[in-house]
């Protein structure tokens, strides 16, 4: 089994198509590894995004219990599970948004007991979230332009006076936002303000907004929730296409199974707080601790479609 | 503070600079030669003073999202700090103290800007009442800010701009338009530009702002800085062009709120509403009592007048939140396409 050059190479590729053409694309594999080669795979090469025992509580009521939990550069890695699960607030952990009580975030290498929220765009991090989180007083343009503010580094007196750096960076946010609009299907929508659209546009700008930073690492929290079967593989194949493209590795909440089985690589399991499985989608589903807690207890479905 | 940032948008068929240069090009070249006195200085300059202090309050409550209370501190603080920069620097000339008053305002923004890193909506309103009022005291307090005059009333110093003196109606007036159209056109460039983006970013959703890397703390103290800056400066106008005289009292909590009323009636988040708004603040009035002069004679004295002023304006408010909750910006935008829309079609 030969070892895969995503794994090693595409963490500092400055990710757009032809550079990671050349390097090797993540999508160029087989979508269905075996699981003893991703087995492997985890052992040799260091991972992305690895969470080691986290625990997380509100009061008494435990969201989080010892989770570890390994992300593999260029891998689409889906968190399932019940509701109240604790799939959002392992998200929020990742994102900075919750400081856990026990364990801690090993991104890149680096350990945060709590992860920094205001440094992690900077840290090639970014997220979209279960409700809505749009600027609803922006236009579509400038709601994923709002993307790249992070970048930015000229102040307010140059962005008004239209002197020094600002103007070349206006222009460049632009023409990228441009180009993420146009790859997400969202161009004849560009000057609508973001609050006029139907509810399937509005979760895919925010897809929009984190992808225009081109992150290393993309936090997707129920990006599907509330939409129609149609929109849902449309939004599974944009999801596909942006980690082809950028070399984003993708950790996803959602709930609709049939479309996690197939889009992720990998599949960890929540139930109430704690990591029940971790495999691929086959393993997950003919595991039979996920079929009680969460698929149903008996099966006369064999082959596993539509559930 | 869900309103709507389209400003100057409406306009298919001319470019959006049209009408704004039009309106300029008017009160340049035609208003001078046409207005009375009584035009300046009862309608056009306290319009022009109140017009920027809008401005300014709607970059910070309107597209930032954090509400004040203590407008009329800022207005306070740039027309004291003018005085005394005109007073005690020799050789300094006027814009130079009208900068610098706005700078003074701008630090004192900042100051009473930092419980809005912790709070917000009401909880920061009230505490911008703390400017208000700290404001209000020191002014009253220490006569050194009002060079010890006896009664704290003071004469603001003659306007002149290299030499050519600003006196009279006319010149007070174009001295007034044009801080007001340099400051607005700085402003309508700040709301459209990556810093204007990251204001409504943080008003429409904070966690999101800072999830994204906008630097929440350091985009919402700015926010208070350029907001006190503007009306820092409108406040000098108050004090110099229109009422020539500078005193604490003008600048109560009475004047935060009438601020406060104009970008709500004229429309948040809209450099337009603010004109609209003190355009009906001060028109209004004077409307009202010359309508209740023609119709009810002598019966309608100054206390009726004051009174029915203030409930007519209760309602007028009352009604506006409630039918046209993003402003006359709103309703303007409306009623011209509308027009638009029946002209075409005929």
């Amino acid at each position: 089994m030969p070892l895969p050059s995503y794994a090693l190479g595409v963490m500092e590729a400055s990710v757009y198509a032809p550079e990671v053409l050349a390097r090797g694309l993540p999508s160029a594999l087989p979508p269905a590894q075996p699981s003893e080669g991703r087995a492997g795979l985890a052992a040799q090469a260091a991972p992305l995004l690895s969470l080691q025992g986290i625990g997380l509580s509100f009061g008494g009521v435990v969201a989080l219990a010892d989770i570890d939990l390994s992300v593999l550069s260029g891998e689409i890695r889906a968190i399932i599970g019940p509701n109240g699960a604790g799939k959002s607030s392992l998200i929020n952990v990742i994102s900075g948004v919750y400081r856990p009580d026990r364990g801690h975030v090993l991104l890149d290498g680096i350990r945060h007991a709590h992860v920094p929220t205001q440094r992690l765009a900077h840290l090639g991090v970014a997220r979209t979230f279960q409700n809505l989180a749009l600027f609803k007083g922006l236009s579509v343009l400038d709601n994923v332009a709002s993307g790249l503010a992070f970048k930015v580094r000229s102040n307010f007196a140059g962005q008004v006076l239209g002197i020094g750096r600002s103007r070349g960076e206006q222009r460049d946010t632009l023409s990228r936002a441009d180009q993420i609009l146009e790859f997400l299907d969202l161009s004849p929508v560009r000057d609508r303000l973001v609050g006029t659209l139907p509810y399937g546009l509005q979760k895919r700008v925010e897809l929009a907004r984190a992808l225009v930073a081109e992150p290393r690492l993309l936090l997707l929290d129920e990006p599907m929730a509330g939409m129609t079967a149609s929109e849902k593989g449309e939004m599974a194949g944009f999801v596909r296409a942006a980690r082809d493209r950028f070399a984003t590795t993708v950790v996803l909440i959602e709930h609709d199974v049939g479309v996690v089985m197939g889009l992720s690589d990998r599949i960890a399991v929540l139930d109430y707080g704690r990591k029940i499985a971790d495999a691929t989608p086959d393993e997950v589903r003919n595991d039979q601790r996920v079929i009680d807690a969460y698929l149903g207890v008996a099966s006369d479905n064999e082959d596993g479609a539509g559930i | 503070m869900t309103a709507i940032s389209s400003d100057f948008s409406s306009a298919p068929v001319l470019p959006k600079w049209t009408a704004p240069v039009l309106l300029l090009a008017f009160a340049y070249g035609v208003v001078p030669l046409i207005g009375s006195s009584y035009l300046f200085e009862a309608i056009l300059l306290p319009f022009l003073a109140l017009s920027l202090a809008g401005v300014g309050l709607n970059i910070l409550t309107g597209y930032a999202g954090q509400v004040s209370l203590g407008s009329a501190a800022f207005m306070a603080a740039g027309a004291f700090a003018a005085y005394n920069f005109n007073l005690r620097v020799e050789g300094l000339p006027l814009i130079g103290s009208i900068v610098l008053a706005g700078l003074v305002a701008a630090a004192i923004g900042i100051v009473f800007g930092l419980p809005s890193l912790r709070l917000k909506g009401f909880y920061l309103a009230v505490s911008t009442l703390a400017a208000q009022f700290f404001v209000q005291w020191a002014l009253t307090k220490f006569s050194w800010f009002s060079n010890d005059s006896a009664s704290g009333v003071i004469d603001a110093p003659r306007l002149s701009i290299a030499g050519y003196a600003l006196d009279g109606a006319v010149g007070r007036y174009l001295f007034a338009l044009t801080i007001v159209a340099v400051l607005t056109f700085l402003a309508y460039r700040l709301v459209s530009s990556q810093t204007g983006r990251n204001f409504i970013a943080i008003r429409d959703n904070e966690t999101a702002a800072r999830i994204i890397g906008i630097p929440v703390l350091k985009t919402k103290l700015l926010a208070f800085a350029i907001s006190s800056f503007i009306i820092g400066v409108a406040g000098v106008i108050w004090a110099f062009a229109y009422l020539r005289t500078v005193e604490p009292d003008g600048f109560d909590l009475d004047r935060s709120f009438q601020i406060l009323f104009i970008i709500i009636i004229g429309g948040l988040a809209s450099i337009r509403g603010a004109f609209f708004g003190a355009a009906l603040i001060v028109v209004f009035p004077l409307a009202l009592s010359r309508l209740g002069g023609f119709l009810l004679g002598d019966l309608f004295d100054s206390g009726v007048l004051d009174m029915s002023q203030r409930i007519v304006l209760g309602a007028l408010i009352i009604l506006f939140l409630i039918l046209e909750p993003d402003g006359l910006v709103a309703l303007w935008d409306r009623i011209r396409r509308r027009l638009l829309f029946a002209w075409r079609s005929t």
